[in-house]
């Protein structure tokens, strides 16, 4: 099964249009959204992550989108850190508001749940050693 | 009478393989379960350890003489400025400068860093050039085994406790407390709790001027009262205070220190600064000493405060316990607010951990201290003054 990670932007008068609704019912996949930010009146941006089609239902969803005038980018980037020059104090899980970055209470240690990622890429300042990486 | 106990017995123990040691992390439940009389019977020595940002902190250094001598007014080191306002060829490195090349991304204390990992840095230095001092400029490389003297000299550091840091604005602060999410999105805090040298000696009995401790993972010493030392902080009833209080100065050669416990650090659009590792040994000599480790983080409270708001005294918003801070959210005017720590747990148990087997090995002994630090009135501000 496929799935892809993309981020749109909606211009303000399609921020109303119920165009999520569309991949569901007319393309069939599955959505999950990671990240939304949505104010009426204003641009819009949401992440999502599409399922359940084949690559195929998925290009022809994201063709639509474009055609309604949505950016579609697709998320092809990804957070990657050091773990032996990791310090484990925290400082980049306060701004990872996904929780994908996490101390765990047990151990102490941090973990980093890659599938929580929206790669918003806030915690890469946010690390004092500078160890978190972006890859493209 | 209640039973006691002596560093000169304790330390008998620690020589003759005797010794029983605990984290202050293990003590907390054996307290609770048999009592401050019974776990004093058991246990000599209790180890407790932090590992955070220590902006003040700092490295003296002495170069040795070239030939012809030069009595050094300037001195840089990997382009970071050190003070050289000493004699001709002492100098102090402070963690916080900036480099003059790199800006805001290396400082002191990656200077710190490099060398302790063994790498060699580049000194630079100029002077006017004296009858005895007739050099005028010099530039080398030199590393750890180069130099006479190399130890750190840090005015604060081991803070007794700190604040929680919140952002009422709309804006992302970038802080000495981490990146502060706008409209309360978050809160940081930056103390080992249960595991802090001085929440474990609320009143500075048993750790004070001349106590040998583990400083960035070599031995070293209590110095002084640290800069901003306020034992008159407000206190709970176990004695522990409610937000900033007591400071030391510490001392140590870097040579038999570790890059695991000397960490230079950059806090985006703050500064720089430098993750410093301590232990320090908490010796159980009466039961009054073992009911003050064994206060767990249930019982740790610290203060909740607007960074937003840019002044001396911002706003506390309120108290939470460490208990709370480490679930990993805290309540704040009925608003439940994601914390995030600053200082690395993972690290302290490491240093406790590491300090508990150096003590039972018999390779650390604990020493009285010389003398106390002070317990006098607060800090004062700064006043401006036009004349
Ligand atoms: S980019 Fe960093 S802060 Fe953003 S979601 Fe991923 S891990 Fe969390
Ligand atoms: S901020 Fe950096 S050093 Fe600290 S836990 Fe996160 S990745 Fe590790």
């Amino acid at each position: 099964m496929a799935k892809k990670r993309v981020v749109l932007t909606f211009p303000p008068e399609l921020t109303e249009k119920p165009i999520t609704y569309h991949l569901v019912k007319d393309f069939d996949l599955a959505i999950n959204i990671l990240r939304a930010k949505i104010t009426p009146g204003e641009e819009g941006k949401l992440v999502l992550e599409l399922s359940n089609g084949s690559e195929e239902m998925i290009k022809k969803g994201l063709d639509f989108l474009v055609q309604q005038g949505v950016g579609v980018e697709a998320v092809s980037k990804e957070i990657s850190f050091t773990d032996e020059d990791c310090i484990h104090c925290g400082a980049c899980t306060a701004v990872c508001q996904p929780g994908a970055l996490q101390i765990n209470p047990d151990t102490g240690r941090l973990r980093f749940e890659k599938e929580r990622c929206i790669v918003c890429e806030l915690c890469v300042p946010a690390c004092p050693l500078g160890i978190i990486k972006v890859l493209f | 009478m209640a039973r006691t106990k002596t560093y000169e017995e304790i330390n008998e123990k620690i020589k003759s393989g005797k010794v029983t040691v605990v984290t202050a992390e293990e003590i907390i439940p054996m307290v609770k379960e048999e009592g401050p009389a019974a776990v004093l019977e058991k246990v000599d020595v209790v180890t407790t350890a932090t590992f955070g940002p220590m902006c003040s902190s700092g490295l003296f250094l002495n170069f040795g003489h070239s030939d012809p001598p030069i009595k050094m007014s300037k001195v840089w080191l990997n382009d970071v400025p050190a003070y050289a306002g000493l004699a001709a060829v002492d100098a102090y490195l402070g963690a916080t400068e900036l480099s003059e090349s790199q800006g805001a991304v290396y400082g002191g204390a990656h200077v710190i860093e490099e060398l302790v990992s063994g790498k060699k840095v580049r000194l630079r230095a100029i002077a006017g050039g004296t009858d005895c001092y007739p050099r005028r400029e010099i530039e080398t490389m030199v590393g750890l085994e180069d130099l006479n003297q190399v130890y750190l000299f840090n005015p604060r550091n081991a803070y007794q406790n700190y604040a929680v840091a919140v952002n009422s604005t709309s804006r992302t602060l970038y802080t000495y407390m981490g990146t502060l999410l706008p409209k309360f999105g978050n809160a940081t805090y930056s103390s080992a709790g249960e595991l802090s040298p001085l929440l474990n000696d609320p009143y500075y009995e048993v750790i004070g001027i001349g106590t040998r401790i583990l400083l960035g993972g070599g031995e070293g010493y209590v110095a002084w009262e640290g800069t901003q030392h306020n034992p008159a902080q407000k206190r709970n009833e176990n004695g522990t205070p409610v937000a900033a209080a007591g400071t030391l100065a510490v001392i140590g050669d870097l040579r038999g220190m570790k890059r695991d416990y000397l960490r230079a650090a950059v806090f985006h659009n703050y500064g720089v600064s430098l993750y410093v590792g301590i232990g320090i040994p908490i010796p159980l000599l009466n039961e009054e000493i073992v009911r003050r480790v064994g206060v767990s983080n249930e019982e740790l409270t610290a203060t909740v405060y607007d960074y937003g708001v840019p002044r001396r005294s911002r706003p506390a918003l309120g108290v939470v316990t460490y208990a709370e801070l480490r679930s990993g959210k805290i309540n704040i005017n009925n608003r439940s607010i994601p914390t995030a720590p600053l200082s690395s747990l993972y690290k302290a148990r490491q240093i406790a951990t590491e300090l508990k087997e150096r003590i039972i090995n018999g390779r650390f002994l604990l020493t009285a201290p010389v003398a106390k630090l002070p317990f006098r009135d607060g800090v004062k501000p700064l006043r401006e003054e036009v004349k």
